[in-house]
């Protein structure tokens, strides 16, 4: 029994399913961590993927290719994230407030939506995302099984991780972000204003929370909205982000955790009820959480040790 | 004739409700020191803000180097070559220092990329360039806030900077450092021709740094003059509008007995840290025993232990020969102790409370104020405030405002009020003057002395050094918890100012 579970665990199978339900996570903490060096706490990333899942099954619905998809879900991307750095860099409304208003928002407005245009049972079959093969992986064994015949976003995923991370820590525009969150007087005095890598922030993280969403309705349900299918990935998104320093690299790390045990879980439901290995994921989210509180702890005293020598 | 660095023709500069600056005209020559004195809220940071361009004025016109300027904000001013060290440094603290330095003007690789060894290799040639050691790879939130400020001038210079704007540059430093910051000034003036604009407000830097002197008082400029033919005098009542000395303050009387009795405590800090390091101590009445301290060396943790706002970790603290230690604040005020804590915003009084309740504060119980304990006689209550107000020459709009809507000299003075008022044969009193103009601190000063004279036991701490030799019959000095030298009058600052720095003294040599 017990090998036939750990079999089940450590397939291909439950790696290719980390991957897939990684990714969304993945690149909503992309998004999260551009504001999260900003300075700003944003918990409307929930919305933000919500949005962009409606809006990507409507733009293959209407224009029926999921490029057409895409391209809506970049657009509403931008226009979320202008919302949100509106009320939150503009107007200097509590950022924890405007966040909860945005996943609400958000939610109503898709179901509405969707009712409205596709009736009470949601809509599927719509055009999807392509899956890419790369001729020669099968022939690594068990990798190739993991990584080959993915959903493109997958892959995209990746490309994205490298280039926020190279924005974040290697050109001058990741300094200027950084400096807006942790110090915006500094960035104002130097001639830059940090209002403006704030509105720069919440556009990236629209963008890339709505391109969460289009992989999770076009890609993963290969052109399925189904209501609140976001399911608070946007929260896990977030404690990703807070996870790995808001570092797109560690962020992309942390989703894949949480991937595994949400793999790992839909292993189980052969075993153990459903209800409980769905909780999983969660428990090892505040088990991360716990993690980071005492780290950061254990660091402000060993900071604290160091600091009278230097400073006297 | 000079060559004019900075001009402002008619300055004036209004927020809601205050005129901050008020036709302002003045001419700062090319390669000069000038210094811009006057009391808190006087104007002179924003006049600076208004040559920086954080502010842009209402009314009248600044040129720079005989250019006027026409667009008010950083980008502009850096550009006409002015930089500023502000106040509260403008450093990302997880940033190195090459790359704050180099913040909105970053050498690229490939022109989208940041190149790293190129911000260290510039920042070295600058340190090396004006002999402003640092380590340009090392994260700006582990070095002092000597170092720190470094960090400041190098970033203004790396933006060649040619007039050099220093708000209040000496308030956080040692006098150490202090003379460091001298010398560097000197030398930028000296080697590369720069205009430097000094704020303060302590008179013997103006005297020890500048060529120039510019007072302010109430927004307007009222008189500028060659340093070389002032003095200190002249310029506090300048600064004031009326003369003003700053005489030997009269102590009269012998030390009686012992009212304070600190033995062995040992006390730790928010973080855990041992902050008090086995420390006695004891002040007889009659006397002001000061603290001599850089922030941070257990100061706050030990008036804080004494007066029963934080549990020590072991040792004893006596009050007037009973034992005041863990006890309650409450129960050691019961004992004969008044106490001015050093954040008057913080735990000196409630922001939002008028002047009368604030004054009131503590005495609410005593039966002159209330009948049966329940009833609460306004008009007595109304009575004593207004004459704890005239008594402590507090200035504002009546006992009936808010207490945060006053300055921050008055504000105090209201602490001061009420504290003194206990008639308490102790009294602890932390930065009796932090933030409070010339006049005030004159007041301020007096009533602590004369409280002396009335017997009082003093314990006075402060990060105003000036203040502290002023009023103190005896000195100790702290370092890291622990007393590092005990000074009987008369004080030398040289003296004091080192054993204040413990070992930080041989680092320095060796950075250097």
């Amino acid at each position: 029994m017990l090998k036939t579970i750990l079999a089940a665990i450590f397939s291909a199978g439950t790696f290719n399913q980390m991957l897939r339900s990684a990714t969304p996570v993945a690149l909503a903490a992309l998004g999260g961590a551009m504001t999260e060096h900003a300075g700003i706490m944003n918990i409307g990333m929930d919305g933000m993927i919500l949005m962009g899942a409606f809006f990507g099954v409507l733009g293959s619905y209407l224009f029926g290719s999921a490029a057409a998809g895409v391209g809506l879900v970049l657009l509403m991307g931008v226009v979320v994230g202008l919302f949100f750095a509106l009320f939150v860099v503009k107007f200097k409304s509590d950022e924890f407030i405007i966040g909860t208003a945005l996943n609400t928002f958000a939610l109503g407005l898709t179901s509405f939506l969707s009712r409205a245009i596709f009736g009470a049972s949601g809509t599927k079959g719509n055009p999807a995302l392509p899956t890419v093969h790369i001729p020669g992986l099968d022939s690594i064994p068990f990798l190739g099984q993991v990584l080959n015949d993915n959903s493109l976003f997958i892959y995209l995923t990746w490309l994205l991780v490298l280039v926020m991370w190279l924005f974040v820590y290697k050109t001058p525009y990741g300094f200027w972000l950084r400096a807006s969150g942790e110090k915006p007087e500094t960035l104002r005095t130097a001639g830059i204003a940090p209002e403006k890598m704030k509105w720069l922030a919440s556009i990236l993280c629209g963008l890339l929370c709505g391109l969460a969403g289009a992989h999770l309705s076009l890609g993963q349900l290969q052109g399925t909205f189904a209501e609140n299918m976001a399911n608070s990935r946007g929260y896990i998104a977030f404690a990703c982000v807070i996870f790995s320093k808001a570092n797109p690299a560690m962020a992309y790390i942390a989703a894949l955790m949480f991937g595994f045990f949400d793999a790992i879980g839909l292993r189980l439901q052969d075993y153990i009820s459903s209800d409980l290995t769905n909780t999983i994921p969660y428990i090892i989210t505040i088990v991360m959480m716990v993690y980071v509180v005492v780290r950061s702890q254990r660091k402000k005293r060993y900071a604290g040790k160091r600091l009278p020598a230097k400073q006297g | 004739m000079d060559e004019i660095a900075v001009r402002f023709e008619h300055v004036s500069m209004a927020f809601p409700g205050v005129l901050a600056n008020d036709d302002v005209s003045l001419d700062i020559r090319k390669g000069e020191v000038f210094a811009l004195v006057g009391e808190n809220g006087a104007g002179k940071s924003t006049l600076m803000n208004v040559l920086y361009g954080i502010n842009t004025p209402t009314d009248g016109k600044v040129f720079i180097r005989g250019q006027e300027v026409t667009a008010f904000d950083p980008k502009t001013a850096i550009s006409m070559g002015v930089g500023m060290v502000h106040q509260h440094f403008m450093l990302v603290p997880s940033f190195t220092v090459a790359q704050n330095i180099v913040l909105s003007r970053e050498p690229r690789r490939g022109r989208i990329f940041f190149d790293n060894a190129a911000a260290e290799r510039k920042t070295r040639e600058l340190v090396e360039e004006y002999g402003l050691e640092v380590d340009p790879a090392a994260p700006v939130e582990e070095l002092s806030v000597g170092l720190q400020q470094r960090v400041e001038i190098l970033k203004t210079l790396y933006r060649g900077a040619e007039i050099l704007i220093l708000d209040e540059p000496t308030a956080v430093l040692t006098p150490q450092e202090t003379e460091e910051l001298f010398a560097v000034i000197r030398r930028v003036v000296r080697d590369r021709g720069m205009t430097v604009i000094i704020i303060t407000h302590k008179l013997y830097e103006v005297m020890a740094i500048s060529d120039r002197v510019g007072v302010m008082r109430k927004g307007q400029l009222v008189g500028v003059r060659d340093t070389a033919d002032v003095d200190e005098k002249t310029l506090a009542s300048m600064m004031v509008g009326r003369p003003m000395l700053y005489d030997e303050l009269e102590k009269t009387g012998v030390p009686g007995e012992e009212l304070i009795r600190v033995r062995d405590l040992t006390v730790r800090d928010n973080r855990g840290l041992l902050a008090v390091d086995h420390l006695s101590l004891s002040v007889r009445a009659g006397e002001v025993l000061g603290i001599a301290a850089i922030e941070g060396n257990g100061q706050s943790e030990l008036l804080e232990a004494i007066t029963g706002m934080r549990k020590p970790e072991s040792g004893t603290v006596t009050i007037r020969g009973a034992d005041a230690t863990g006890k309650s604040p409450g129960q050691i005020r019961a004992m004969g102790l008044a106490h001015v804590p050093e954040d008057r915003l913080a735990t000196g009084l409630s922001r939002d409370g008028t002047v009368t309740e604030n004054l009131l504060a503590g005495k609410q119980r005593q039966s002159q104020f209330n009948r049966f304990g329940i009833h609460q006689r306004t008009s007595t209550v109304e009575r004593y405030a207004r004459e704890l107000y005239e008594k402590f020459d507090i200035r504002g709009a009546g006992t009936d405002v808010t207490a945060g809507s006053m300055s921050g000299g008055n504000m105090q003075k209201v602490v001061i009020a009420r504290e003194f008022s206990f008639d308490a044969p102790v009294l602890i009193v932390a930065q009796p003057t932090r933030g409070v103009d010339v006049g005030a601190i004159e007041f301020i000063h007096g009533q602590i002395i004369d409280r002396r004279n009335h017997g009082c036991a003093i314990l006075l701490c402060s990060a105003d050094l000036d203040e502290v030799f002023r009023l103190s019959d005896r000195i100790i000095t702290l370092y890291e918890g622990k007393i590092t030298g005990e000074f009987t009058g008369p004080f030398s600052k040289e003296e004091i100012g080192y054993r204040m720095t413990g070992s930080r003294q041989a680092e320095k040599e060796a950075a250097v």
